[in-house]
């Protein structure tokens, strides 16, 4: 056992070499190309996000479950990253995020727009049916925005976007428990937009109407029908203006906040 | 002179991610010294328990990859940050896990998982009548990190620091054994783990001792000084009679007036001082009030700061808290509980914040140990060095310390005159643009606190060079520190920004 005993005497000469220090100096943020991930990104709103995305020349990681729909969309250009990912394979998430955070060098904004909305028979409660969209569009959000809320709260900056839906606003009878989902992830998006914001992170819900995809194929004549790619537009400008809520196209929020003042003896009898 | 020192790295570097090892959780992240002057991204794990921390330095061992142990991340500068590696956060593991109240007389004994913080071990404390023997201005530490850096408190020169508080710990070693060590079982290791800056094993289990309590008040006096060798007196004529003492020094002040400032001693109360311990032996009495004036939020208040965060503004501040100062010293001593007094910094949360949020914006922390017969002379010179540059610190602390028996201690060991020494902590803006002038500043203080034989604290710094840590150990303990992480160590699993930058070969 030795004793850090010992006194240095002033008359020795302290020695200090020039520093070898490996040295990065902080590299300015607003030169940097934006880097993006979608969840979601096959099709729908989440291609179009993807496509619109890289148009800015931003690095874009792009997520789905459906490898050959990914393919299609990397090959139209502009630097995207494909990942093919089940969103319900939680556990996966972590390593996977570290491994595109890496790839992109960096991210600034995550997107999570991955969704599932089977055809619900008016007389039909298939929980299994039920418990896949739960899966899908809650526990995928949840698994997906918590590992960037960590992330961007390190580094104090960064944009979390929830695609959720005006079906959110009432539990009408067509779509129980896709509402639900939809329901939930506002309440979960808002409480960490609430936690987020001493950290200078952002989170914004978007709330689509009618947007023809896949989901919105089959149901007839939809009011207010926007494409795909209009609505990528308008969700990109929502998250340049730091909205918190953004229901797109606008009028939806009309259209949600007269929804929200029917009674629910008249809503009831309603065929919405 | 090194071009500002340190690394902070703003892009995330491509590099492989592995999987959570044994289900331990690991996630990417910025992983930034307190100060947030030095920072990069890094993967991090979080294990929750002994084993765990086994299974994460196997791995990392197995791979290659070079481990940092962190715990809160409060030390200001790079000691828990790894440029080129991951990150192993203890913060998971934090349970207490028992507790003796009468372990000795007027001590207690608690046992706690090194991810445990001081503010949960004062919390469990206080209700039960004792205050952890160490502690730091802020609450936020976790033991791990305490015992690692070593940290002192404002009553290092009368109880030493937190190593000594230290009665058993366990250490898992990179070689995945998991040991028990007391001063008498390894004294080596005991002594050479306290401070070794989590070179040797991750600290994950600890028994303290703890400091019996007849009040959860402290009686406090304040004395305010003219000058650097006023306060040295006075703070030398209350050292016997006081618990705490802690000088801050408007560090502005200059001429006759150099190194003015005001003196806090503080003593724990005697049973029957306190009429009711009953009633500040509570949480209540000691929790600090969220909102300023019931309505603004303490969490926002960093942002009242931030006009002030330069110098004029800091000019101003300084001098008004000087002249609060004395007419403090004229009311005489006041209760004050034991929370409000040990943690000051906590006072305004995220008060770092008002010296700005963006990458490469914030605070170093430059603290000097100068053996007591050199103190005065050296820490006058440091004032004026900083005055001449026109970079005078925000914020300056004064401090009195023992010596200690711990191999990479930042407190001079006078073998001559156990006389101890006097520590001076001061605070420096930083921005990219005024990082190159500030390290060279400190570098011109280094240079005439090495010529005072003095010592630094490496939970505090972010500009040492490998000389400055060569000159101010004894050859002999540098030499068996090496030895030790050679033997414990082989491969250099355990790795951190500051180890590469002052202790690495």
């Amino acid at each position: 056992m030795i004793t850090s005993g010992g006194l240095l005497r002033a008359d020795s000469p302290p020695h200090l070499p020039i520093s070898d220090l490996a040295m990065d100096t902080p590299q300015p943020t607003t030169a940097s190309p934006r880097r993006a991930i979608v969840i979601g990104a096959s099709s729908g709103i989440g291609a179009a996000l993807v496509e619109a995305l890289a148009a800015e020349g931003a690095s874009v990681g792009a997520v789905a479950r459906r490898a050959g729909l990914l393919d299609e969309l990397s090959a139209a250009g502009g630097h995207i990253l494909t990942r093919s990912h089940d969103v319900r394979d939680s556990a996966a998430v972590p390593e996977l995020f570290e491994e595109l955070v890496r790839e992109l060098g960096g991210l600034d904004l995550l997107i999570f727009a991955a969704a599932l909305m089977p055809a619900v028979e008016r007389d039909e409660y298939n929980t299994e049916k039920d418990l896949a969209m739960l899966a899908v569009n809650v526990g995928g959000a949840i698994a997906w925005c918590n590992e960037a809320a960590g992330f961007f709260k390190s580094q104090r900056r960064g944009h979390i976007v929830g695609i959720s839906s005006i079906a959110a606003d009432r539990g009408r009878k067509g779509a129980p428990v896709y509402g639900a989902t939809k329901a939930a992830l506002d309440h979960y998006l808002e409480a960490l937009r609430n936690r987020l914001s001493e950290a200078n992170v952002s989170v914004t819900t978007i709330k689509p109407g009618f947007v023809a995809t896949d989901m919105t194929a089959g149901m007839g004549k939809l009011p207010f029908i926007i494409s795909a790619p209009s609505a990528a537009r308008r969700i990109l400008s929502a998250v340049r203006q730091g909205a918190e809520t953004r229901y797109v196209p606008l009028r939806w929020w009309l259209v949600g906040r007269a929804l929200g003042l029917v009674p629910s003896f008249i809503f009831k009898r309603l065929n919405v | 002179m090194s071009e500002g020192g340190a690394v902070l790295s703003e892009t995330p570097t491509a590099g492989e991610a592995p999987g959570g090892q044994g289900g331990v959780p690991r996630h990417y992240e910025f992983v930034e010294g307190w100060g947030m002057a030095c920072g990069n991204y890094g993967g991090v794990w979080r294990p929750r328990s002994a084993p765990e921390v086994q299974t994460v330095l196997a791995s990392a061992g197995a791979r290659g990859a070079q481990l940092a142990l962190r715990g809160t991340g409060c030390s200001y500068g790079d000691a828990s940050t790894n440029s080129r590696g991951e990150v192993l956060d203890l913060t998971s593991m934090n349970r207490i896990l028992s507790f003796e109240p009468q372990a000795a007389p007027g001590r207690g004994r608690v046992e706690a998982e090194g991810g445990v913080t001081i503010e949960q071990l004062w919390r469990f404390l206080l209700p039960r009548g004792h205050w952890p023997r160490v502690v730091s201005g802020t609450a936020a530490p976790t033991l791990a990190g305490a015992a690692a850096m070593n940290i002192h408190g404002k009553n290092n020169f009368s109880v030493g620091t937190f190593g000594d508080a230290i009665s058993e710990f366990d250490i898992a070693l990179p070689n995945g054994e998991l040991r028990t060590v007391t001063r008498a079982s390894d004294g080596d290791l005991f002594h050479a783990a306290i401070g070794g800056c989590g070179m040797l094993g991750c600290i994950t289990r600890l028994v303290l001792e703890t400091h019996a309590v007849h009040s959860g008040d402290l009686e406090v006096d304040a004395i305010a000084t003219r000058r650097l060798g006023e306060m040295m007196e006075a703070m030398e004529a209350r050292r016997e009679s006081s618990d705490y003492l802690v000088g801050w020094i408007d560090a502005f002040a200059s001429g006759d007036n150099l190194g003015r400032g005001l003196i806090h001693t503080a003593r724990y109360l005697e049973p029957g001082e306190d009429r009711a311990p009953q009633d500040t032996l509570t949480l209540a009495h000691q929790e600090q009030p969220a909102n300023i004036l019931g309505l603004y939020p303490k969490t926002e208040m960093w942002r009242l700061l931030r006009p002030f965060n330069n110098a004029p503004g800091m000019r101003a501040v300084n001098a008004a808290k000087c002249l609060a100062g004395r007419l403090e010293g004229m009311a005489g001593p006041q209760r004050q509980s034991h929370a409000a007094f040990a943690f000051l910094l906590d006072f305004v949360p995220n008060w770092k914040f008002a010296y700005g949020r963006r990458p490469g914006h914030g605070l170093i922390q430059y603290q000097s140990f100068v053996p007591a017969a050199a103190a005065q002379a050296c820490f006058e010179d440091l004032l004026r060095l900083c005055q001449d540059a026109r970079r005078e610190p925000f914020l300056a602390v004064f401090k009195r310390h023992r010596p200690d028996p711990f191999w990479l201690t930042h407190a001079p060991q006078d073998l001559d005159d156990l006389g101890g020494s006097w520590s001076l902590a001061l605070d420096f803006k930083v921005t990219p643009e005024t990082r190159p002038n500030l390290w060279s500043l400190c570098e011109r203080l280094t240079k005439r606190v090495l010529a005072a034989a003095g010592r630094f604290y490496f939970a505090k710094d972010l500009t040492l060079t490998p000389g400055a840590a060569r000159t101010m150990f004894p050859a002999q303990n540098l030499a068996a520190f090496h030895a030790l992480k050679n033997e414990l160590d082989p491969q250099g699993t355990l790795q951190s920004d500051l180890w590469r930058r002052l202790f690495a070969d």
